[in-house]
């Protein structure tokens, strides 16, 4: 373990995890919707630091494994432990608060707003002045603008979406939407990044330029993240380890190769003779 | 000379009454910009605010106070009990509803419009009460120029200035401040919103007390124009023209579309009236409001929403 690892600002009264620690942790949960059983029973965890995929066929519970983790859903049954502490009662703002940010499968923007004020909306938290100093737009609150502002350049600049900041998002290709959201869930500064299908509806190139943005945000922002993907070629390369979901259960989880290997897998994905 | 008086004089007139609809119709912006909801309790809420001002000043006047210390209890006491409305309105009617469709949000506020109606009767009593806040004289300006000179009206200026001041705040809300951001954003989006740690519940109940706050205003003018009665909340009816005129998401677009309609629907009962026979104040803001459906969809100001197919 290194010594020298920089201290991430956490919130009072939280040790900074170092890498490779618990960082959230999912025991026997289970959701349904009425009749629909979308988690039985699902157990895994995400270590700090690292690059957790969640993989499966289409329906086999994977976004709403992550809306439980976000907070959108609540499970009938289980444990969820986030930085050591057990969570109740989960709102999805609760989570943003805790360090918890993400994108959605579908694109979800603010429309109407441009890429900067989009990726603004991320700093929310982190913006302390009241309403009315604000609108004076003077001293302290005047400060706080330009200092998140900074922040969110920077953003930009990694993003490399600097040509298209005032643009209303509505207007935008969706490989740049994509890419915008990324932005405004690293505004959060969050500790734990979800990312839903961040290559879906991608081309070749779109893909890449993703793959390394989600490589760089690991390394220099040490943001642990845990995505879902359907490029099984994107999920060898990028993650560590593999969950693997099938109709609700998890089925096998480990390395990419041990996953890759894996009978109940290769039957999950191409059928099992009968 | 007479002429270009008389027009003149319907113009300013027409101008000056088309702010107060302004007024009324910014309650519905605000609401529509940050919910996307169209808030169909604004009227109701403009004779709650009305009321509830008019009654504690009615109560105010069996003690010896000073009229501004009056005043100033009656507009804390009407603020407070919209602050209580914005936060009832968010507890019990749209917070379940968080993540709906706009269309269920807009029947939900119909539910609130019948209720608040009838509960600001049942507490304030439903007579119509007489408002004195704002002189209501006019002043005779122009007479070296025009013969007779041209008649403003005192009280529709005071409506002018603070339609004024308050476009101007609720502009630089919007624009400069993080709850003006985290506003529009819940208007977008409510799960991504919430996702980026903006908390639905709060920003919903700052939209609706804002929102309150101006139907207070409206109701000080339009109190004081009309007396504070039921038939106040009828203002939501010449209101909507407003909107579809000046577009349902823009502040300035709710000013300029109050300005066409009071301009317009006086230029024409005294200059078309003659010729087609009068009564056309009544209907004109809603046939202007049809043309402009017709080639502009969006309203004047508004924002076109290009959907993905």
């Amino acid at each position: 373990m290194k010594a020298d690892v920089e201290p991430r600002p956490v919130v009072a009264g939280d040790a900074a995890l170092a890498p490779g620690e618990v960082l959230l942790s999912v025991e026997h949960v289970s959701l349904s919707f009425g009749g629909i059983r979308a988690l039985r029973d699902v157990s895994f965890d995400i270590r700090k630091g690292e690059i957790r995929a969640i993989i499966g066929p289409n329906g086999a519970g994977k976004t709403s494994m992550l809306n439980v983790i976000n907070g959108f859903y609540h499970p009938q049954d289980g444990i969820i432990t986030f930085k050591g502490r057990r969570r109740h009662n989960m709102r999805p703002y609760l989570a943003a608060s805790q360090g918890i940010a993400r994108t959605f499968q579908n694109v979800a923007l603010f429309k109407g707003m441009s890429t900067l004020d989009n990726i603004m909306t991320g700093r929310t938290l982190k913006m302390r002045r009241g309403i009315l100093a604000h609108m004076l737009h003077w001293g302290p609150a005047q400060r706080e603008e330009i200092r998140h502002r900074e922040a969110v350049e920077h953003i930009i600049d990694f993003l490399e979406i600097a040509h298209i900041r005032k643009v209303p998002v509505g207007k935008l290709p969706y490989g740049l939407q994509k890419r915008v959201e990324l932005g405004r869930a690293l505004a959060m500064e969050p500790e734990l990044l979800l990312l839903d299908e961040p290559m879906a509806g991608m081309n070749l190139e779109e893909k890449q330029d993703m793959s390394r943005f989600i490589l760089t945000v690991k390394d220099t922002f040490d943001t642990t993240i845990a995505l879902i993907e359907h490029d099984m070629g994107v999920v060898m390369d990028l993650s560590d380890r593999v969950v693997v979901l099938d109709y609700g259960r998890k089925i096998a989880d480990g390395t990419p190769a041990a996953v890759q290997g894996d009978q109940a897998v290769i039957d999950a994905y191409l059928g099992v003779a009968h | 000379m007479q002429l270009a008086g008389q027009v003149l004089e319907v113009l300013l007139g027409g101008l000056l009454s088309g702010v107060l609809y302004s007024l009324v119709a910014l309650g519905f912006v605000l609401i529509f910009k940050a919910s996307g909801v169209f808030n169909f309790a604004q009227g109701a809420m403009v004779l709650l605010a009305g009321l509830a001002m008019v009654r504690c000043l009615d109560f105010l006047s069996h003690h010896e106070l000073p009229t501004w210390v009056a005043v100033l209890l009656a507009l804390m006491f009407a603020a407070g009990i919209m602050a209580l409305t914005a936060w009832l309105v968010q507890r019990f009617v749209l917070g379940p509803l968080v993540n709906q469709d706009g269309l269920t949000l807009f029947m939900a506020t119909i539910g609130a419009t019948f209720v608040l109606e009838g509960a600001s009767q049942m507490i304030f009593g439903s007579d119509v009460y007489p408002l004195r806040l704002f002189p209501t004289d006019a002043w005779i300006v122009g007479e070296n120029l025009f013969p007779g000179g041209i008649l403003i009206n005192k009280l529709d200026v005071w409506g002018g200035l603070i339609a004024g001041v308050l476009v101007a705040g609720l502009a630089i809300f919007f624009q400069n401040t993080k709850t003006g951001r985290a506003l529009r954003a819940v208007a977008d989006d409510h799960a991504a919103a919430q996702s980026v740690g903006i908390p639905i519940s709060w920003i919903w109940f700052v939209v609706w007390l804002v929102a309150g706050l101006v139907a207070l205003v409206a109701a000080t003018v339009w109190g004081t124009k009309l007396g504070v009665q039921f038939s106040i909340t009828f203002l939501a009816l010449k209101a909507l023209p407003v909107l579809i005129i000046g577009g349902f998401t823009s502040v300035p677009g709710a000013i300029v579309g109050g300005l066409m309609v009071g301009a317009g629907e006086k230029l024409a009962e005294i200059y078309l009236g003659p010729h087609i026979g009068g009564g056309i104040e009544y209907w004109f803001a809603y046939v202007l409001a049809l043309l402009v459906l017709l080639v502009r969809p969006q309203g004047l100001f508004g924002e076109r929403i290009i959907e993905r197919i």
